[in-house]
């Protein structure tokens, strides 16, 4: 009976222990309320004015929503970056930190999941798109194709991140064998959760911009650099606050991945440019908006160039070890390359592929402050499940936190 | 048996689905005004799919839906289900040069289907053209918003565009829920109480003719037109997707489209494509016919062509 009953109890310990903390703890996780609580009413809003509240309109249907969902589907992927050296090449530094990188593909794919229904007209509708209940148009449909690499994904980092936790907790070594095929399987498909995403627009024969058979390399890429960047960032707090180890051998082995990621990311856009500009044909209308404006709109044009040089300056510094090796530089280009890849991968690729519009009409569209403030929601519920995931990570992992077994 | 088990009986076991249902059912009604949270709400929100549904489901939703637009706009309904007719292919001819740019067509549209007035949708858009400029390839050169004092203007020529009712629609290739679909007789048609209101499919039309409840549909009362198809002009919801179905309503029941019947220059010409004697036959056959993005696969049944 007791061993039924402890992981009730267990669980209980946990839920208690994630509510007790410092002030710094119940500080932060105020603030991160306060804009959950900001993005819920908001999205109460255009649930009942409906989504008029948004500046999407009919020549630009998606916008903000999905750019952000586009971008963190990169960063959910990019878990793949330390899973690779950890467990295929068992190198041991990032082999200690690999966790919480799992922990950051679930937050991310958390936050797609939410701007999904943010940005469904009818979320109430949402079981139409599930298999069996509803009426999934699968294989046709890349949406639905997005629907299982998702939350395929997503269950196979929890159970990964869960599994490993729990025996931690319990004082157990986890067992290789229930992880590695699991990690295996990851693997594959952390670069499927985006090659399908990528799919979804590339697939759109009515969208030029989008059209082009070089936009999954160049998505991979550009997630490869952007999610491992917003990982040192975030691992470098977590040294900070926690006594928790992580070598400087890990976060230079990273960076120095960021730079090859970078430079392909950089040369695939080179290519594209080219043969946009160079072949010249009515298809360049988009990329011409982007980078130079069209008949007088020029809205995007100096984030653009802003997100290029950030991107280019990034990877200069990432490149030189000298600079790569400094916590200064280092934390200065990861800053440009989330920032210039969040430009670039974000309202860069979503809003001009419906710029000029199918009817060559153009629309210039910017975020409107339901819109902001529904992201910024989001955003704060996904640092909040990240900061829940590691408040009880972190003492498992440094073996402060201990369950009893039902055996004992 | 003892007797608590047998009065236990009655209560049935309860189910997941009957749990979903009645959990729903009580959030619904919290969210909603204390007239209208009756058993409609979640029988709306279990509602089918419109093609899994047999005839006599289809019935009750209809009877449903009348109540619903009753006591919404205040106006009686009459909700047909008429299926595609045998050996019928539907297809549209446009004249360009005849068309003179009047958009009588957008608003003859606008009143028959029951469109949004506030906000405003059309589902079809006149683009004016300088003479001279490229047509066909590049739309940038278009003006859609064009305001003269009268029509036609010199040196300008019209191109009006809606659902070209492609043989291969992207639209319903992208739906993820299956929304949408081709009906037997061509046309694309969309179930407003399946789509769940995630754009793609306008992400994927080449030609701008899906469009969007952003907001509350609304019109003034008087201007419901009541004579209605399911899968046509009945009154639509906010956030989902809608689009031209060549008139449902009218056409399969033998008559023109709302468009064809208004144009005042016989520039648009309707019939069955699978009938070598329709007038649009004579018009792929004699005339020089082109139809829009041809090399985008799409295979419109909605022909360009010119008289002269």
């Amino acid at each position: 009976m007791l061993n039924v009953l402890q992981p009730v109890k267990n669980f209980f310990v946990t839920v208690k222990f994630l509510t007790k903390g410092s002030k710094w703890y119940y500080g932060w996780l105020a603030f991160l309320l306060f804009f959950i609580v900001f993005g819920i009413i908001s999205y109460i809003r255009q649930l009942d004015q409906g989504m008029i509240l948004t500046h999407m309109r009919d020549q630009v249907s998606w916008g903000m929503y999905i750019s952000n969902f586009t971008f963190l589907v990169g960063v959910a992927a990019a878990a793949v970056l330390l899973v690779i050296p950890a467990y295929l090449y068992n190198f041991k530094p990032i082999k200690e930190i690999v966790l919480f990188g799992e922990m950051l593909a679930i937050t991310a794919i958390v936050m797609c999941l939410l701007f999904i229904m943010a940005d469904l007209g009818r979320p109430d509708r949402a079981w139409h798109i599930l298999p069996i209940i509803g009426a999934m148009n699968f294989p046709n449909s890349l949406l639905a194709w997005d629907v299982v690499v998702l939350n395929g994904y997503l269950t196979i980092n929890t159970i990964v991140v869960f599994y490993v936790l729990y025996r931690l907790s319990l004082g157990k070594e986890y067992k290789m064998s229930i992880i590695w095929p699991l990690v295996v399987l990851s693997i594959p498909w952390a670069i499927s959760i985006h090659t399908v995403t990528a799919f979804l627009y590339n697939g759109l024969s009515a969208r030029p911009f989008w059209n082009a058979s070089i936009l999954a390399p160049r998505f991979i890429a550009s997630a490869l650099c952007s999610g491992p960047a917003l990982m040192l960032v975030i691992f470098q707090i977590i040294r900070k606050v926690s006594d928790i180890e992580i070598a400087d051998t890990a976060i230079f082995k990273i960076a120095e991945l960021i730079a090859y990621a970078m430079g392909i990311n950089l040369f695939l856009f080179f290519a594209e440019v080219f043969k946009e500009f160079y072949s010249g044909s009515v298809h360049l209308a988009p990329m011409e908006y982007l980078y130079f404006g069209l008949h007088g709109h020029s809205n995007m044009v100096i984030w653009m160039w802003l997100a290029l040089i950030f991107n280019i300056t990034a990877f200069i510094l990432f490149l030189r070890p000298k600079t790569r090796e400094n916590y200064f530089t280092l934390n200065l280009a990861c800053t440009l390359i989330i920032l210039g890849v969040y430009i670039e991968k974000g309202m860069g690729l979503i809003v001009p592929g419906f710029i000029p519009s199918t009817l060559g009409e153009i629309y210039e569209y910017s975020p409107s402050a339901v819109e902001k403030s529904i992201t910024i929601g989001i955003w704060a519920a996904g640092a909040m499940v990240f900061t829940l995931l590691l408040k009880f990570a972190l003492p498992v992992y440094t073996g402060k936190l201990r369950f009893k077994t039902g055996s004992e | 048996m003892d007797k608590k088990n047998k009065n236990n009986i009655i209560q049935k076991p309860c189910s997941r689905r009957t749990f979903l249902k009645g959990a729903t059912a009580g959030l619904a009604s919290l969210a909603l005004p204390a007239g209208n949270a009756d058993a409609s709400v979640w029988e709306a929100f279990f509602q089918k799919h419109f093609k899994e549904m047999d005839d006599d489901e289809i019935q009750s939703v209809i009877k449903r839906l009348q109540k619903e637009y009753a006591d919404n706009y205040g106006v009686n309904f009459n909700i047909k289900n008429t299926k595609p007719l045998e050996g019928t292919l539907f297809g549209y001819g446009l004249d360009l040069s005849r068309c003179i740019g009047c958009r009588r067509c957008v608003y003859a549209c606008v009143k028959e289907n029951n469109q949004s007035v506030q906000p405003q949708i059309h589902w079809i858009t006149v683009l004016r053209f300088k003479k001279g400029e490229k047509y066909v390839s590049n739309f940038e050169e278009s003006e859609a918003y064009y305001a003269p004092k009268e029509v036609p203007e010199e040196g300008h020529f019209y191109m009006p565009i809606q659902c070209q009712q492609c043989e291969n629609p992207p639209c319903v290739k992208v739906c993820p829920t299956q929304a949408t679909w081709k009906e037997r007789d061509g046309i694309v048609v969309v179930d407003y109480n399946w789509c769940i209101g995630c754009r793609y499919c306008m992400a994927a039309c080449p030609y701008g003719a899906r469009h969007f409840n952003w907001g509350k549909p609304n019109r003034s009362r008087e201007e419901y037109n009541t004579e209605t198809h399911y899968l046509g002009n009945r009154p639509r919801y906010k956030g989902v997707v809608e689009k031209c179905t060549f008139c449902i309503q009218r056409t399969r029941e033998g008559k023109y489209p709302a468009c064809v019947e208004i144009c005042p220059v016989g520039a648009r010409k309707f019939g069955n494509l699978l009938d070598p004697n329709s007038e649009i036959r004579y018009c792929i056959e004699n005339k020089r016919v082109f139809r829009l993005k041809e090399d985008l696969n799409t295979s419109p049944k909605f022909y360009y062509f010119f008289a002269d």
